[in-house]
Order: C-alpha cells, then sequence, then structure tokens
C-alpha cells in the first residue's frame, strides 16, 4: 500500500500511517490529507507543524488530550480546544493530524 | 498494611532477590517461585541473608518449583514454608498488594 | 463504577536497551495515564541506566525513547523517583541524569523537577505506599 507523490510512492499501513517516518515532505502531507478528505489550509499547517516539532522534541505523537493542552499553552485557548480541533480534522486530531504530519498513531490510541 | 513480594529468577543469575530482601518491609511476605526457589535453598552465598530477613518477613516457596528442582524439605532455609498454588493465592489476597520482581 | 484515585507505582529496575522491558514500560506508563490515577515512577537497580543524559542510538539502530521521559510532565505524570544507591553502586550522580521537568498547574504553571533522589529507605516506603505495584 502506498501514497503516490509526483509520481513516487510512499509506502503506508493498512491504516493509512507511513512506515518510514524520514519519507514524510509537505507535498506527502498534501497527498495525505486528500485521502482523509481535508483541505489543508494555513490552521491545520499549524497543527501539524506543532506535532511535528513535538515528536522531534520527544519522540511520541502526544494523545489527544495532551495536544489539546500543549496547544492551548502555545497558541492559545481558542485554538486548544475540542471544538477547534475537531473542526480543523473531524476524524480525530490526534488520529488524522498525526497521519498528516507523518507520524505513527499516537500510543494509546486503539 | 502488607506487602506479598514474588521472586521467580535464580539469585545468581539476576539481583531480583537481593533487592527484594533489601526493600521488604516488616510484616511483608516474600514468595519465591520458578528459579527463585533456589534463593530458599541452604548453604548457598545468598542463605545469610535470605534467614535474617526471616526475622522480620514471612518467607515461602512454591512446592511444585522446589519439588520440580529436587529441592527437598530439609534443603530448605530454617523457617521458609512451601505452599501449594493454593496458597500462592490466599497471599496474594491476605496481603494489599503485590509487588513481582521481575 | 468505583471512581477512587488509586496510587500506581510503575517500577523499573532494567537497562534501557538489551532488554524490551524499559521501553514497555513507558509505553505503558503514558497509555495508563489516561486513566486519572495517581502515577508514580520508580527507578532503581539498573533502571537507573535509563535516566542517564546523552543517550545515542543511531549506531545500534533502535528508537531512543530517552526524550519521552521529558514529556511525562504533559501526561500528568510528575513524580520519578530515583535511588541513590542504585546511582552510587554504578558509579553515577543525580548530575549524570537528563533534566525532568514538569509545569505545576497549582503554583502559576511554575517549572519543577520531576526526579526526586531518595534512599533505599525511602524507596522502601515509596513501595509500602501505594495501592497497585507495576514492576517491569
Amino acid at each position: 500500500m502506498s501514497y503516490d507523490v509526483n509520481g513516487t510512492s510512499v509506502e503506508h499501513d493498512e491504516e493509512g500511517y507511513i512506515t518510514n517516518l524520514a519519507d514524510w515532505t509537505e507535498d506527502l502531507a498534501n497527498v495525505i490529507a486528500k485521502a482523509e478528505e481535508v483541505d489543508m489550509n494555513e490552521e491545520h499547517w499549524e497543527v501539524v507543524n506543532f506535532l511535528r516539532s513535538y515528536y522531534e522534541e520527544y519522540q511520541i505523537a502526544p494523545a489527544v488530550r495532551v495536544l489539546i493542552k500543549a496547544v492551548k499553552k502555545t497558541m492559545g485557548p481558542e485554538k486548544g480546544n475540542n471544538k477547534y480541533m475537531y473542526e480543523l480534522f473531524p476524524y480525530g486530531p490526534a488520529k488524522q493530524a498525526c497521519k498528516i504530519a507523518g507520524l505513527p498513531k499516537p500510543t494509546g490510541c486503539v | 498494611m502488607s506487602t506479598l513480594h514474588t521472586v521467580n529468577k535464580s539469585p545468581f543469575a539476576t539481583g531480583s532477590l537481593q533487592s527484594c530482601l533489601s526493600h521488604a518491609k516488616d510484616g511483608d511476605a516474600i514468595l519465591m517461585f520458578e528459579d527463585g526457589v533456589y534463593g530458599a535453598t541452604k548453604g548457598t552465598t545468598l542463605a545469610d541473608a535470605v534467614a535474617a530477613k526471616g526475622g522480620s518477613v514471612t518467607l515461602y516457596v512454591l512446592q511444585g518449583d522446589a519439588d520440580a528442582r529436587g529441592i527437598a524439605a530439609a534443603r530448605l532455609i530454617e523457617g521458609v514454608t512451601p505452599v501449594d498454588y493454593v496458597g500462592f493465592v490466599r497471599l496474594a489476597a491476605d496481603h494489599d498488594r503485590t509487588h513481582a520482581w521481575l | 463504577m468505583d471512581e477512587k484515585i488509586k496510587k500506581f507505582l510503575y517500577v523499573n529496575r532494567k537497562a534501557p536497551y538489551g532488554t524490551i522491558y524499559a521501553l514497555e514500560a513507558l509505553e505503558v506508563v503514558l497509555i495508563g495515564a489516561a486513566f486519572d490515577q495517581d502515577v508514580s515512577l520508580a527507578f532503581l537497580d539498573d533502571g537507573v541506566f535509563q535516566l542517564v543524559k546523552n543517550q545515542k542510538t543511531d549506531g545500534i539502530g533502535v528508537k531512543n525513547f530517552s526524550p519521552t521521559f521529558r514529556a511525562l510532565g504533559d501526561y500528568d505524570v510528575t513524580k520519578l523517583f530515583v535511588e541513590q544507591e542504585s546511582l552510587d553502586e554504578r558509579g553515577l550522580t543525580a548530575d549524570d541524569l537528563q533534566d525532568i521537568i514538569y509545569e505545576d498547574e497549582d503554583d502559576d504553571w511554575a517549572e519543577k523537577p520531576s526526579i526526586r533522589i531518595v534512599s533505599r529507605a525511602e524507596m522502601a516506603d515509596v513501595m509500602a505506599d501505594q495501592d497497585v505495584v507495576l514492576s517491569f
């Protein structure tokens, strides 16, 4: 199973998470987002980039409540809340945004 | 409020028994099973330490594991009580928590 | 349902990369953190090696999970007890361990250290003070 990014194929698992984290590019993120039916705008990118830097620092994809708490702290309460996050990523911010960010499925997500 | 400690590794392979002995509180129980039963035998380099701890904690071995390894009752350190599986369950139920020293 | 908050202690006694215990323990802690219990971690014996700073695993092809300990504060896991005698036996001091801090919600988000160095006797007291002890 793979995504097609401008003619190159990038392998993913049965749930759509990419197999090799180093394969990630912004073009790939757009391809995954399209498969997820997420229309990427600046606000989506803000969360995706936040997740990538969280992973870079701590080597984990945070659980939803941890993500929301961390976003609240760095971007403010108008973004760090469930409603805002689920409007951006209807199938779950941690799950869907992590997939687009090229991260593994968050620890603790079943 | 007391703890049942369990040790299932030979004291000659890991430090689990030793660490258990130095963290168990008065009134706790230590059950040695699987390869842990070697820690309950006389004449080892640890036997004195185990026997001394027997003054403040109660020591048990799982009978089946001792039998399987050819450890007769006479070779057990003074004060070590053999229990069967039912006894193991009863010990777990009679203490407030179980701490498995892996 | 019984909503009583229980005290959980995760006991870490193994070095980080020789076996899978350390990584598995950390994952269980992260997953278990969703259940709003009173969680503490204990590091003794070879478990103290898990917290040593400057771990670099590129050469052995496994994931370096030591940075993840620094995320524990986000998961409201803020008590990491480390046994002094175990450090001494291994030629380590508290300075050899990475800094792990959390932000105290009840104290204007002040940054506080999560690592608490305790003696063997104090560690025994910590263990005796729990509802559930999970050992790795």
